[in-house]
C-alpha cells in the first residue's frame, strides 16, 4: 500500500510554492487532515485561515482567484462541496480562478462515520459546467495533478483519498490531463475505475483472469471533460463496462460514463459504487461491505459476466 | 472633482434611468435600487478610480455589488460613465443582454463578480482585498455594497471576521440600510440590530451616515481611507424606494415592476425635486 493520495498533493503542493508565487493557499481548520500544513509552514503569508467557515472560503478563494492570485481552498469533499451554492455562484459563474481541493473523500475514511464522508461531491462538481473534475488513482499521479493545477487556467476540483492507495504508477508517470488511462487490455469487460479503487480494480482483473475474465481496466484520472473516444473504444472491444468508484452511485464517475455513452454506444453499463449512506468501520470493512475491494470487484464482475457465458454455453 | 449638487443631479438621473430599465423590462427590483443611488454615485462619480474602455485595468478600484438585485441603479451609472452604451440600457432581463437579471462578471467586464444569491459578496471582496495585499502589483480599493437583509445571512460574518482578524484597511463595505426586504420590514423579518457594535466587535472602523446625504457619504468615505488598519464599514441609512412618494418604505415595491403610468408620475416627481 502506498502513501494516501491527499499526502502527495500536501507534499506537491509545498514544492510547488517556490516556483508558484501567486499560489495562496486556504484552510478552514484542517490543514493538518488536508496536508496544506506542509505549505503553510513554508509560506506562511500565503496561508489564509479562515476557520470553521467554509462558504466564507469558497467565496475568498473566489476573491483571491479575481485578484490575480492563484488559490487552493482545500477541505473535506462532503464540507467544501457542500457549499456548493457558493462554489455555483463565486467560482463555477464568475469562472474564477479557483482550485477546489476535497479530501477524505468516499466511504474509504473509515471509522469517522458518513458525517465526514464525500459520496455526492462528484455528483456537485460535474454539474457545473466550466469546473474540470480530477481523482488521481495513486500518489504520483496526484503530485502530477497537483503541478498541472497550478498552471492551470480556470476552476477545478481535485479529488483525494484519506486512507494510502495502492502505487500503480512508475515514478516517471506523466499526466495528461483528459486522457483515459488503459492499464490493462483484455475483452471480456472493461473495468472503469477512478481514485483509490482503481489499484483494486487492477487486483480483480487478476483474480478474474484466474477465472477465464480478460478485463481491461482503465484509469479515469480526469472525470471531467471525460474522455469518450478512449470509453468508445474499451467498449466497443468489450461490450461491457463496468465503473467503479469509492462515490455514491448517483452523479459520479458511471454516471459520466453513461453520459458519455449513451448516444454513441449501446454498451452495457453496470455502476457500481457506495449504496445509502456511510457508516463508521475500518476502511478495510467498509470496502468489503460495499463490495470495493479486489474480491468484491471482481465479484461484481463475474455477476456482469458470467450470465451470458451461460447462456453462448448453453447455445 | 465634482460638486456636490453635480452628484445629487446624477443621483437623480440615476434613479430615472432604473426605473426606466426596469419598466421597459416589466420586471425587476426598483425599491433597492432607488435607495442606493446616492451611494452608487459617490463610487461612481467621486470615489473610486477606473478607466472607461479599460474595464479590467489594473489599477481599478473595484466594486462587488453584493445585493446583486440593485444592478439596475449600476448599469445606470456605468451607462452615465460612458463605460457601456447606454442604448443597451432597454435590453434589461433580455435574452442575450449583457445586463442580467442580475449582475453576470463573464457576460458584463465591468462587473466584478456575479452576485445576486445574498450573503455571499463580502466574501469576495475580502478575497480581492487580500489578493490586493499578497501581489506587490496591485493598488486598489475594495468597495462592497451590501443590503441590509442580506446581513442576516451567516456568510456575510463569517466575512466579516476574516477581514477584522487580516485588518483589511482597503476594504469599505456600505450597508444598503433601507429598514426592508421582500417580505417586510428588516426589523419585524429578522432584526439586524445593533448593526454598528456588531460590526465593531468584528473589529471594523464603523460609521453611521446618511445614505442620501452626499456629503455626509464622501466624508465617510475619506474616513475610510484614513482607518488603514482596519476594514470600514458605512451603516448608510436610506429610504427603500427613495425619491418616489408611492414607492417609499414598502416592501410593496421590493420586486415590482412600475406600470408605463406608474412610470411617469415617478419621472415627474423625480425631476420636479431636482
Amino acid at each position: 500500500m502506498g502513501k494516501a493520495t491527499r499526502a502527495a498533493f500536501g507534499e506537491a503542493l509545498a514544492k510547488i510554492g517556490r516556483s508558484h508565487e501567486k499560489v495562496v493557499v486556504i484552510d478552514a481548520d484542517l490543514s493538518c487532515s488536508t496536508q496544506t500544513a506542509a505549505f503553510a509552514k513554508e509560506f506562511p503569508e500565503r496561508f489564509i485561515q479562515v476557520g470553521i467557515a467554509e462558504g466564507n472560503m469558497i467565496g475568498v478563494a473566489a476573491g483571491l482567484a479575481l485578484g490575480g492570485m492563484v488559490p487552493f481552498a482545500a477541505s473535506f469533499a462532503c464540507f467544501i462541496t457542500g457549499r456548493f451554492e457558493q462554489i455555483r455562484m463565486s467560482i463555477g459563474y464568475n469562472n474564477a480562478n479557483a482550485r477546489i481541493v476535497g479530501t477524505h473523500s468516499g466511504c474509504g475514511i473509515g471509522e469517522d462515520g458518513y458525517s465526514q464522508m464525500g459520496l455526492e461531491d462528484l455528483a456537485l462538481m460535474r454539474s457545473l459546467p466550466n469546473i474540470i473534475v480530477i481523482q488521481p488513482a495513486d500518489a504520483i499521479e496526484a503530485v502530477r495533478a497537483t503541478e498541472f493545477l497550478a498552471d492551470y487556467v480556470g476552476p477545478a476540483y481535485l479529488r483525494l483519498t484519506r486512507q494510502g492507495v495502492d502505487d500503480i504508477h512508475p515514478a516517471t508517470y506523466r499526466f495528461e490531463f483528459g486522457s483515459g488511462e488503459e492499464l490493462r487490455a483484455g475483452s471480456d469487460l472493461a473495468i472503469v475505475a477512478s481514485g483509490g479503487v482503481v489499484g483494486f480494480a487492477l487486483r480483480a482483473a487478476e483474480q478474474l483472469a484466474k477465472d477465464g475474465i480478460e478485463a481491461t481496466v482503465v484509469n479515469i484520472h480526469t472525470i471531467k471533460p471525460i474522455d469518450a473516444g478512449l470509453l468508445r473504444r474499451v467498449g466497443a472491444r468489450c461490450g461491457r463496462i463496468l465503473t467503479v468508484e469509492d462515490h455514491g452511485i448517483v452523479g459520479g464517475l458511471g454516471s459520466a460514463v453513461a453520459e458519455a455513452l449513451s448516444e454513441v454506444s449501446d454498451v452495457a453499463i453496470r455502476i457500481h459504487g457506495v449504496r445509502g449512506y456511510g457508516e463508521s468501520g475500518t476502511h478495510a470493512d467498509l470496502y468489503a461491505r460495499h463490495r470495493l475491494d479486489a474480491a468484491g470487484i471482481a465479484a461484481v464482475a463475474k455477476d456482469f459476466v458470467w450470465p451470458e457465458r451461460r447462456a453462448e454455453a448453453a447455445g | 472633482m465634482r460638486s456636490i449638487e453635480d452628484l445629487e443631479k446624477i443621483a437623480r438621473e440615476l434613479r430615472i434611468s432604473s426605473l426606466e430599465m426596469i419598466t421597459a423590462a416589466a420586471s425587476g427590483h426598483p425599491g433597492g435600487s432607488l435607495s442606493s443611488a446616492e451611494i452608487v454615485s459617490a463610487l461612481y462619480f467621486a470615489v473610486m478610480r477606473y478607466r472607461v474602455g479599460e474595464p479590467r485595468w489594473p489599477g481599478r478600484d473595484r466594486f462587488i455589488l453584493s445585493k446583486g438585485h440593485g444592478c439596475p441603479i449600476v448599469y445606470a451609472a456605468l451607462a452615465r460613465a460612458g463605460c457601456i452604451d447606454r442604448a443597451i440600457l432597454p435590453t434589461l432581463r433580455q435574452l442575450g443582454s449583457p445586463l442580467q437579471g442580475h449582475p453576470d462578471h463573464v457576460r458584463l467586464p465591468y462587473i466584478e463578480a456575479a452576485t445576486g444569491s445574498l450573503g455571499q459578496g463580502l466574501s469576495v471582496a475580502v478575497g480581492l482585498a487580500m489578493a490586493e495585499r499578497l501581489d506587490a502589483a496591485n493598488d486598489y480599493n475594495v468597495y462592497c455594497l451590501l443590503g441590509d437583509g442580506e446581513v442576516q445571512a451567516g456568510q456575510v460574518w463569517e466575512a466579516a471576521m476574516t477581514a477584522g482578524k487580516y485588518q483589511l484597511g482597503k476594504l469599505t463595505a456600505i450597508v444598503d440600510y433601507n429598514k426592508v426586504q421582500l417580505d417586510g420590514h428588516v426589523r419585524s423579518i429578522m432584526d439586524i440590530e445593533p448593526l454598528p457594535s456588531k460590526f465593531e466587535a468584528f473589529r471594523w472602523h464603523v460609521r453611521e451616515v446618511d445614505g442620501h446625504d452626499l456629503r455626509d457619504l464622501l466624508a465617510a468615505f475619506e474616513s475610510s481611507r484614513q482607518a488603514t488598519d482596519r476594514p470600514t464599514l458605512l451603516v448608510a441609512h436610506t429610504v427603500k424606494g427613495k425619491g418616489v412618494s408611492f414607492m417609499e418604505d414598502t416592501h410593496a415595491w421590493h420586486g415590482k415592476a412600475p406600470s408605463k403610468d406608474e412610470l411617469e408620475r415617478a419621472v415627474a416627481e423625480l425631476t420636479a425635486t431636482a
